[in-house]
């Protein structure tokens, strides 16, 4: 089941360092969220913030509220390894567990937490989450083999097959194209469109045209300077944001005038 | 358009013929061997020195002459590796072909099933195989107390106590533990658990001070692979929602299993030899003695150091063999530890 985020005034530090500053948001259950903005304004530490990956390095801290379906992730009383299972992670750069078999990436989430499921069951789910992921074709006769031996495109659906496994409600997805060809790249964004159905997405990009065709709300995030914070400057339906920005610093950003 | 033409033949440069290596180092030999007639430089290490040295400026020369300073240079440095090489390999091949011959003579199933009970040192006969009970023994339980410590310690250090100050305080530690001589924790074991506690001298007490020797060993191995396992990958299983310590046993150190592995392996070879810890704290036997926690046990260093004291000829045929015997045992340890990483090292293989 798809699930509501609310970001209500949270700042995420690096030590003493502000990387994001003040920043209200909310992302719907069922659509994609596309998160734009120049490098380093902070959109992956945001998004970090968001299934408390943030906290993983050492020193960090955050500030405000963050609401899934209306409660707390960051109350006292969260297990942050729950909220991780509720809110799955792709990364920018595809990271399948080199000693594993594509099978045992997939059943990953599973197996290293040594949940209990009988085979078949397991047998089902890996099927499943791999053709959910695009990817059962052109893998079910070498399940056996190890999952660094697909290429980049594939290995990022692995990892895409990896995180669906678990059941979460939302999928962020950092950059989840920028090490692919425009031939992946195009297999993964009808990806996001058809898992938009059954999960809240949260996608960041570097490439507008990306944004442009799979998100619904475009969030834009900029920095004011070198050692400011970043900041959300406008979030609006694609559509809005891509023809009449409400901002000038977001036109700007989106002719490509600066960025 | 006149700065992209490129003069015809730019692009080729003249260099030497395949054979100018085998050729130069010909002529540097046969040099060697006429200096050697007329000069106080001879003897068949005296011509090699002369000949190596001819040969490296005879064929830099020849380089610098033909293909110019750069490929010289590179000649240079890549004949001054090889040589390396081949030096470093000298007394390599020197000492397993010492230990292979001397050692061969009197190795057999006879030498490897028997121990020294009742045999004179003017005796031919006997073996090694109260010694090689005692080396297994040992060796077995110094690795069964320092693996798990030393594996804890640097999951410790690289997972959990990044820059804390006992982390900083256990890594100088285990520093000064890797530059203690092995005597020392000999001395150690001997103080603390014979003199003080009143125990015997046994094949324990000996792991004892071996695991001592072992654990700083395997703590920095460790360490060093368990840094190099990406982060991404620890990332990538925390975002699946499973708890730290799961990660680390069934992601980080799967990872780095082969080299843990090697640095075990390395640790055990290391230890396998000494012999001054096992003097003080195993004593020395004839017998065979299977009890590790009861009266002396002999092992195969302290077995090769008591048969060279004899210095009798069987005697030091026996420690030559006795040698021989330690050598095939790290090497079959260390061959099956690769072995049992590369079958259990699941799909990257
Ligand atoms: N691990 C870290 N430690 C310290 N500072 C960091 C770390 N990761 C990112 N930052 C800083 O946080 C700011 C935002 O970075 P990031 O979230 O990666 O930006 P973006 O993804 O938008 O390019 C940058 O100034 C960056 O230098
Ligand atoms: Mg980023």
């Amino acid at each position: 089941m798809a699930k509501r985020i609310d970001i209500t005034n949270v700042s995420s530090y690096y030590g003493k360092f502000e990387a994001v500053s003040d920043v209200s948001l909310r992302i719907e259950p069922n659509a994609v969220t596309a998160f734009i903005g120049p490098s380093g304004c902070g959109k992956s530490t945001l998004l970090r913030t968001l299934n408390r990956m943030h906290e993983v390095v050492p020193g960090t801290s955050v500030t405000g509220e963050i609401l899934l379906d209306g409660e707390n992730i960051y109350d006292d009383t969260v297990d942050p390894v729950n909220v991780r299972r509720t809110i799955g992670m792709v990364f920018q750069r595809p990271n399948p567990f080199p000693t594993m078999s594509i099978y045992e990436n997939v059943a990953a989430g599973i197996r290293l937490d040594a949940r209990r499921m009988p085979k078949s069951e397991l047998d089902g789910l890996v099927e499943r989450s791999l053709q959910a992921a695009n990817l059962w074709n052109e893998v079910k006769d070498r399940l056996k083999k190890p999952g660094a031996s697909l290429s980049g495109g594939q290995q990022q659906r692995l990892c895409i097959a990896r995180a669906i496994a678990v059941e979460p409600a939302v999928l962020l997805m950092d950059e989840p194209c920028s090490s692919l060809d425009p031939i992946s790249t195009l297999a993964i964004e009808d990806l996001i469109d058809e898992l938009k159905n059954n999960y809240t997405i949260v996608i960041v990009t570097h490439n507008m045209q990306q944004a442009a065709r799979v998100s619904d709300t475009t969030a834009f995030f900029n920095l004011a300077g070198i050692g400011q914070p970043g900041r959300l400057i406008e979030s609006a339906p694609t559509a809005l944001i891509f023809s009449t920005p409400g901002q000038k610093a977001t036109e700007d950003y989106i002719s490509g005038r600066f960025g | 358009m006149t700065t992209l033409t490129l003069a015809t033949g730019h692009l080729q440069g003249r260099r030497l013929p395949r054979a100018a290596a085998p050729a130069t180092a010909l002529v540097a030999a046969a040099l060697a061997v006429l200096l050697g007639q007329i000069s106080p430089v001879s003897g068949v290490a005296g011509t090699t020195c002369v000949a190596v040295v001819l040969f490296f400026a005879g064929y830099t020369a020849l380089s610098f002459a033909v293909e110019g300073s750069r490929h010289a240079i590179d000649r240079l440095a890549s004949t001054l590796i090889y040589a390396s090489f081949l030096a470093a390999l000298v007394p390599l091949v020197w000492i397993l072909s010492t230990v292979l011959v001397r050692g061969g003579r009197v190795l057999s199933a006879g030498f490897l099933g028997h121990s020294m009970r009742g045999i004179g040192a003017d005796a031919t006969g006997g073996g090694v195989y109260h010694a090689l009970v005692g080396t297994i023994e040992q060796v077995l339980l110094a690795t069964v107390i320092a693996v798990p410590i030393g594996v804890l310690t640097a999951i410790y250090l690289v997972e959990y106590g990044r820059h804390s100050k006992l982390s900083k305080a256990i890594g100088f530690f285990v520093d000064v533990m890797t530059g203690v001589p092995s005597i020392i924790a000999g001395l150690f074991v001997y103080s603390a658990f014979i003199v003080s506690l009143g125990f015997q001298r046994t094949g324990l007490a000996g792991a004892l001070a071996l695991s001592i020797l072992m654990i700083p060993v395997v703590v920095r191995s460790t360490e060093e692979m368990l840094k190099i396992v990406p982060s991404e990958l620890r990332e990538a299983a925390y975002a699946l929602g499973v708890p730290k310590w799961r990660t680390i046993l069934r992601v980080v150190i799967p990872t780095a299993i082969g080299g843990i592995t090697t640095g075990v392996m390395l640790a055990i070879a290391r230890i396998s030899g000494e012999t001054a810890p096992l003097l003080l704290t195993t004593f020395l036997s004839q017998s065979i003695n299977f009890n590790p926690t009861s009266g002396p046990q002999a092992s195969i260093p302290t077995f090769v150091w008591d048969q060279i004291g004899s210095a009798t000829h069987p005697a030091l045929d026996r420690a030559w063999a006795g040698a021989l015997v330690l050598i095939l045992f790290v090497a079959v340890l260390y061959t099956t530890a690769r072995l049992i990483a590369w079958v259990t090292g699941g799909a990257r293989r």
